[in-house]
């Protein structure tokens, strides 16, 4: 492992000395806030902020060791050198977090089936796992498949390799430490408070420092791209990218009581803190789940089907509607709360209207398979990425519906938004990025996908949990919302409230059943991604088909 | 097939926004702004915004303890603490909830899912007993419920070295605490967990309404009791017979 090449031409560059220093610097503050730790949680992420700067400082070390004397060649043969290594990380730790979260989500539809499975623990009660798995599906699986795609969407589409030899490794091992802190936090009890945005202020101030890097890193790949245009799949990653850093900034405005202390208060307060909530909360949906995963379909589903976008003009109309209208829908989650009405009822209106650029995006990507439908028969990979849309077209039509303020009194603080959401991320998100991992996975690391077969199954039987899933939950929303507003002829109300708990029983175990074959679905193509790294590289396989070209 | 976008040569803006990637992401920040200018920065100037209601004060530095627990424990992720002005909703938990009853509260624990019932009201409604009985094993008292059991909080002392910091973070972003309520925290923090402590009288002063927790003989706080005195002020700061006495307090 000696590296063979002369040492004494190596030379050690700023970015290298400049990144170990940084953390020799945090391992050193890391260290001495683990020694006087308010809680011993704090302690234990300090500590973890400490090992993580030394094992860092080590692998700066030996990365440099191991490299060649020259910086990787931008081209080899005329052709971009294109950078994998972040993106096969990121598209490995997505099926870890996946099933992960997955896993959690079941565990804790089973609590409300059967609430002897909380044991009685603080660690895994209800509400300390909740938080677990949304953070685990959304962030930790949802936000390593966009880092993976958009690393590898942004340097084909641009036909130029990834800015940057270490800043790309920061951001997918920082991002994935991110994830790290805020899971043990929550399982110890560190928590904002705040529906998906529950880390505490100095996993924050990680994260920030991480996301500022991949804006870098995203902007500096657009900067020196070889194509005149930015492809439509990038304006989707960049809005995502630069909308959370502002919606997160906006939600995390706190101050710690002491540098000590893990406990952080935001400056925000009751009404105003619950619409900046779900302004960062609805657009976390908008753009984390939204826009980022648009990003996805925009490249994946014409490379798939082999042709190209439906319409470039519906695209640019899709884009700057969905991203201008999205930011207005939050309020739709304060119906007949104590926020002012004027703020609900615009939140309402953009919600109805949002509706339209959605539709135009889902037709955009269905009407992309013209010519190509008879694909679906035989390649189940596309077939997810079409149903995937179908999905998304399903649950943005359901959302402008539940945003209609009587169909709230309704559906709002039951089971009906949790279906609702699950359509989506079950559907659209899983689906999409499954899809785009069963493309993406071969081509970075140059093998053909090990069974079609499987992936017909992790299909069939994912596709059949979900329809449980939300089934139950639109049952179950519905009834309960219909149940607590339920008067006898006397005018009483007719049920208490555990009455409507007791009711939705069946439902939650159906639901639970749902979400076990949506996780058996996502074990299956775990062990197909298994069995497909386990062959022997194939160096005709990196030009899998359909051959990933560049857009113009 | 080498091409996946059908490229119309378009002209103008639009051509220029996706040739140049810093135009492209100023654009996207302008139009991603002006929804939340327009719904947000209202909020804080227009004044009926939050109703002028008397008797909504900080919380004690127990209930903040509490406060905090819920927190910790996600509560809100089962219990609202919003009151919608929906008949069935002011029949079943009282009032409605108005802005003003959480003003102070740093975060909002508004909610969006009931799994339980909303909490807005709970205070005053059972009693220290029962929440205690509840919380250990919410199925003795409700055989049904599916809450999960919290016995590790009786069994836990309550931390409280850090509430004074937590209570002057909370001055700086505009909670009224006064120096008197900061100075005698600690002092306050073990009156309210004590019927007969001395400083009863005078915590009571600095927190009208506060519920005085009545278990004798006891060694120490416990989590349990910061946890049930923040429930038992919840809701109950406000008297709404002030404003309109056919108002639905209280009625189930």
């Amino acid at each position: 492992m000696a590296p063979t090449d002369a040492p004494a031409t190596k030379s050690v560059t700023v970015s290298e000395a400049a990144t170990t220093l940084l953390f020799i610097a945090l391992a050193t503050l890391a260290g001495f806030i683990a020694s006087r730790a308010h809680t011993p949680a704090y302690a234990f992420h300090a500590a973890l902020f400490a090992l993580g700067s030394i094992i860092a400082v080590f692998a700066l070390l030996k990365r440099y060791e191991l490299r060649d004397v020259e910086a990787p060649a931008q081209f080899i043969d005329g052709r971009p050198n294109y950078n994998y290594g972040p993106i096969r990380f990121c598209a490995l730790a997505a099926l870890f977090w996946g099933v992960a979260g997955f896993a959690v989500g079941l565990y804790i539809a089973l609590e409300l089936a059967f609430p002897a499975f909380n044991l009685d623990l603080p660690w895994i009660n209800f509400g300390r796992l909740r938080p677990l798995h949304t953070s685990a599906v959304i962030f930790a699986f949802g936000g390593n498949v966009l880092l993976a795609t958009s690393f590898y969407v942004v340097q084909r589409t641009c036909r130029t390799r990834l800015a940057g030899e270490i800043a790309p490794w920061f951001v997918v091992l920082g991002y994935n430490f991110f994830i790290l802190i805020a899971g043990t936090g929550y399982l110890l009890g560190v928590t904002r408070g705040h529906e998906y945005a529950e880390p505490e202020w100095y996993a924050i101030l990680w994260l920030v420092v991480v996301w500022v890097v991949y804006l870098i890193v995203f902007l500096a790949t657009l900067a020196k791209r070889e194509e005149p245009h930015i492809y439509v799949a990038n304006w989707f990653y960049l809005a995502f990218i630069v909308t959370v850093a502002v919606l997160v900034l906006g939600n995390n405005a706190e101050i710690p009581i002491s540098v000590f202390s893990p406990k952080s208060v935001i400056v925000w307060a009751g009404v105003q803190d619950a619409m900046i909530q779900w302004w960062y909360g609805h657009n976390a949906v908008g753009f984390f789940l939204t826009a980022g995963f648009l990003g996805i379909m925009y490249y994946f589903v014409p490379k798939r089907a082999e042709r190209p976008i439906y319409s470039y003009r519906l695209s640019i109309v899709h884009f700057w509607a969905l991203i201008f209208l999205y930011i207005w829908a939050g309020p739709h989650h304060l119906h007949y709360t104590a926020l002012p009405d004027w703020a609900q009822t615009l939140g309402m209106t953009f919600s109805i209207m949002l509706w339209m650029p959605s539709w135009g995006g889902m037709i955009n990507g269905l009407m992309t398979l013209s010519g190509a439908w008879d694909r679906l028969r035989t390649d189940p990979v596309l077939r997810m990425l079409v149903v995937s849309v179908a999905f998304y077209g399903m649950s943005t039509f359901e959302g402008p519906l539940m945003s209609v303020k009587t169909v709230n009194a309704l559906s709002h603080y039951t089971d009906w938004g949790i279906g609702h959401v699950h359509s989506g991320s079950l559907g659209w998100v899983g689906f999409v990025s499954f899809g785009a991992l069963y493309c993406l996975i071969p081509w970075v690391f140059g093998r053909k996908l090990y069974s079609l077969k499987l992936v017909d199954w992790h299909f069939w039987i994912a596709t059949i949990g979900i329809v449980f899933y939300i089934s139950a939950m639109w049952v179950a929303g519905i009834m309960q919302g219909l149940m607590w507003r339920a008067y006898t002829p006397q005018g009483f109300l007719e049920y208490s409230f555990i009455e409507t708990t007791d009711a939705l029983h069946p439902e939650y175990v159906i639901r639970a059943a749902g979400g076990g074959l949506f996780l058996i679905g996502a074990l299956i193509m775990v062990y197909n991604i298994y069995k497909t790294l386990r062959a022997p590289s194939a160096a005709s396989a990196t030009e899998f088909s359909p051959l990933p070209a560049p857009a113009q | 097939m080498s091409d996946i976008a059908r490229n119309t040569p378009t002209g103008g803006l639009q051509r220029r926004l996706e040739t140049n990637s810093i135009l492209l992401l100023l654009a996207i920040l302008l139009l991603v702004s002006i929804g939340g200018i327009i719904e947000i920065t209202p909020l804080f100037y227009l004044h009926n915004t939050i109703e002028k209601v008397e008797g909504v004060r900080p919380y004690s530095p127990l209930e903040l303890s509490g406060y905090n627990i819920y927190v910790r424990e996600g509560c809100y992720t089962c219990h609202s603490q919003m009151i919608r002005p929906l008949r069935d909703e002011v029949e079943r938990y009282g009032h409605y909830s108005l802005a003003a009853e959480s003003m102070y509260d740093h975060p909002f624990q508004w909610g969006s899912k009931r799994n339980g019932p909303d909490l807005a009201r709970v205070g005053g409604r059972y009693s220290n007993d029962w929440h205690r009985d509840h919380l250990r094993d919410p199925r003795s008292v409700v055989p049904t419920s599916i809450m999960p059991g919290y016995p590790f909080l009786a069994q836990t002392p309550l931390d409280a070295a850090h509430i004074v910091e937590q209570m002057k973070t909370l001055r700086i972003v505009g909670v009224p605490y006064t120096d008197a309520q900061i100075d005698n925290a600690a002092a306050d923090l073990s009156a309210q967990s004590a019927p007969d402590d001395p400083g009863a009288e005078a915590m009571r002063r600095r927190y009208p309404n506060a519920v005085v927790y009545d278990q004798a003989g006891k060694n120490g706080i416990t989590e349990e009791d910061a946890l049930i005195a923040y429930l038992q002020h919840l809701g109950v700061s406000v008297n709404f017979k002030l404003y309109d006495d056919k108002a639905a307090v209280n009625v189930r």
